[in-house]
């Protein structure tokens, strides 16, 4: 480093006005200061990065809350009989949430096609009656064996053995608490590559990457600046999000806040590492985005944000297990919910930590700068 | 002492087929205030960009200060200056938070503020760049360029676009950084920037350096300081250019939009004698002007086109 030798002399170094010399960090620190200025006025950043997450963990939350057993809504068809069924049904010592309606045949099957009734019961004129149910349907053979149950009982059935039952609702294994952390790992991705991809194709599309290269400014302070912006961004994500949690929906942290800390700028460094390759050519906007959308996209399904890798068949499961989203939020499930250390999640870092590393030495490779 | 900016046989070639600059050379002395004169599409911004150090060139070599963009590219940023033909600076970020980011990248850069003064920016300082004028980003941009008190300014169409005042001021700035001892490249397609501007110059047509020298120079080389103008009626044959090239004093002749222009050295002598001629022609005189000889003559006279030609 030896730029000092060669400073020009035009303005005499002892002038009153000439500030202090610049340092080895004064280009990051410049740029680190410059690119959350920028960021704090930009609207749309603030959504996007802050309020979009907020409102979609307020929303699925609020319709995926813990409500009581749902009341299974059940046709019965007109007729002789129907009056037996429904004062059944009343009077029986189950007191399942049943909602009937007395209909005529062809409302009742109207009403089960559109999904207005989980059952319809049809008296069969001899005393009995008979069930119409949709096999596929879980509610609607759950309402079957409900409703069965009920009129059993109500007619005089005696269990032989004995139950009880107690209901229980603990937090860490309710929607929410499985959404929290799989928001909190999509957002890292997304924000991770929007920052950074889109931030780096408008400059370049600016020309501003070019004006920038024309200074002594190191590239790696750029890249670096960049990085660093957005690990300021999460913390202020992982504060608000678990803060959500927490406060609305009494969510329990289990794990050790610096693991999660150390979990999430890992995610966060191997996302800013894969948005960076993503936009390390691409001259446009537009090229960018299809670019980002087809990146992300499988990590959206097949991740575990929204429900469990686990539902996709066990031949894919090797694949979905290596992708960096899946690698994240399992982790930050494992720790947020069950208190798994640093140590115990080996494997995911790693998993992490390659597709960071890889994507950065590719993009830096193949990066334009003009 | 080593000139400021050597290019021998410089040639950029884009994607093996478009020859951006085909064989230039340059020699810039320390001090100097050099322009690149030439059409859009000459090569001036691929010359001036391979300079810079911002494209590699195909072949050919390139001194700055005696030093090479290949071993001393970080000494070579330190003293250069530089404003791009078109960057956008970023919105969001004010005047004064856009010069103290650049002065942030030398290692001894000159205060912001002392910049923006010089660049009279002071009173929109704390004004976001998206709110600027076209002129006010272009003075910005060029503050950018000063703030690391650089020995060399290359500045690419640095008055394009801008309002008269604004080119003036521009153009003393440029004028006080050459007094303090700078050197200054510039590209313009503007031939008075170039006269009141530079000390030399090169005009510059398909990638080749086709005249060099001062703007006086160029201008004495064309043959004659005036120029005369004049457009006439009646049954103009296509000799006539003939019949006005024969006239006493005439260097060229040029046909121009129906008017015809004559480089000359003594207007007192042409004049009278073109009256005569045109009497003889059995025409009449509809139209006559004459001017100082300008670059715009001398590159019309070089390549046939004008300079704002597409």
């Amino acid at each position: 480093m030896t730029v000092a030798q060669q400073t020009p002399t035009h303005v005499p170094p002892d002038s009153p006005s000439a500030p202090p010399r610049n340092g080895r960090w004064s280009g990051f620190s410049h740029l680190l200061r410059a690119r959350l200025l920028e960021l704090k006025r930009e609207p749309e950043v603030i959504f996007w990065v802050f309020g979009f997450p907020l409102l979609l963990a307020l929303g699925l939350g609020i319709a995926f809350r813990n409500k009581p057993a749902d009341v299974t809504p059940v046709a019965i068809v007109a007729g002789p009989g129907a009056d037996n069924a429904v004062s059944l049904l009343r009077q029986s010592p189950r007191g399942s949430p049943i909602r009937v309606a007395v209909v005529t045949e062809a409302e009742a099957w109207l009403g089960f096609r559109l999904g207005k009734y989980d059952l319809v019961i049809a008296p069969d004129g001899k005393g009995g009656f008979q069930y119409r149910y949709d096999p596929a349907r879980p509610e609607s053979v759950l309402s079957r064996a409900e409703v069965d149950d009920a009129l059993q009982t109500a007619a005089g059935r005696l269990d032989p053995l004995p139950t009880s039952a107690v209901a229980s609702t603990e937090p860490g294994s309710r929607y929410i608490d499985f959404l929290i952390p799989g928001l909190l790992g999509m957002n890292l991705m997304n924000s991770g590559m929007w920052g950074i991809g889109f931030a780096l194709v408008d400059m370049r599309q600016r020309k501003l990457l070019k004006r920038f290269v024309g200074t002594p400014m190191r590239r790696s302070d750029f890249l670096l600046a960049l990085t660093a912006s957005r690990l300021v961004l999460m913390l202020v994500e992982i504060v608000l999000l678990l803060g959500l949690g927490v406060l609305a929906f009494d969510m329990q942290v289990l794990g050790s806040v610096i693991t999660i800390l150390l979990l999430n700028t890992v995610g966060a460094v191997s996302f800013a590492g894969l948005g960076l390759l993503t936009a390390s050519r691409a001259q446009k906007i537009e090229s960018v985005s299809g670019l980002m959308n087809l990146v992300m996209m499988p990590m959206w399904i097949f991740s575990g944000v929204f429900f469990s890798s686990e539902r996709f068949p066990a031949m894919l499961q090797p694949v979905i297990k290596l992708l960096p989203l899946t690698a994240l939020n399992d982790a930050l499930r494992a720790t947020i919910l069950q208190g798994a250390s640093l140590g115990a999640q080996s494997g995911r870092i790693l998993v992490l930590l390659v597709w960071g590393g890889i994507s950065f030495i590719l993009a830096l490779r193949w990066f334009r700068w003009t | 002492m080593a000139p400021a900016i050597q290019c021998r046989d410089l040639r950029k070639t884009y994607d093996g087929k478009v020859e951006a600059v085909r064989g230039l050379n340059l020699e810039i002395e320390a001090g100097e205030c050099f322009g690149l004169l030439g059409p859009n599409g000459a090569g001036k911004t691929t010359t001036i960009e391979i300079l810079e150090g911002l494209l590699a060139p195909t072949s050919g070599q390139v001194t700055i200060l005696g030093q090479t963009w290949k071993n001393d590219a970080r000494e070579l940023r330190e003293v250069m200056g530089i404003s791009l033909q078109e960057t956008r600076l970023s919105e969001k970020l004010t005047v004064f938070e856009t010069v103290e980011l650049f002065s942030g990248f030398y290692s001894r850069p000159r205060a912001p503020l002392e910049v923006l003064e010089q660049m009279q920016l002071t009173e929109k300082a704390d004004a976001w760049v998206g709110k600027l004028s076209g002129g006010q980003r272009q003075r910005l941009a060029v503050a950018t360029a000063l703030v690391g008190n650089p020995k060399i300014l290359f500045l690419d169409e640095p008055t394009t676009g801008l309002d008269p005042q604004s080119r003036r001021q521009l153009w003393d700035t440029i004028r006080g950084f050459q007094q303090a001892g700078g050197t200054v490249l510039l590209t313009t397609h503007y031939m008075d920037e170039a006269e009141r501007l530079c000390d030399r110059l090169a005009i510059v047509d398909h990638g080749q350096v086709i005249a060099e020298g001062t703007p006086a120079d160029l201008i004495e080389r064309l043959g004659g300081h005036h120029m005369v103008e004049f457009q006439v009626s009646g049954n103009s044959n296509g000799n006539s250019a003939d019949v006005w090239r024969a006239l006493p004093g005439v260097e060229s002749v040029r046909q121009d939009n129906g008017f015809f222009c004559l480089n000359v050295h003594e207007p007192h002598l042409t004049i009278p004698a073109l009256l005569v001629a045109v009497e003889k022609e059995g025409q009449h005189l509809l139209h006559l002007t004459t001017r100082q000889a300008s670059l715009e003559d001398v590159f019309v006279r070089l390549t046939g086109r004008h300079l704002r030609e597409e």
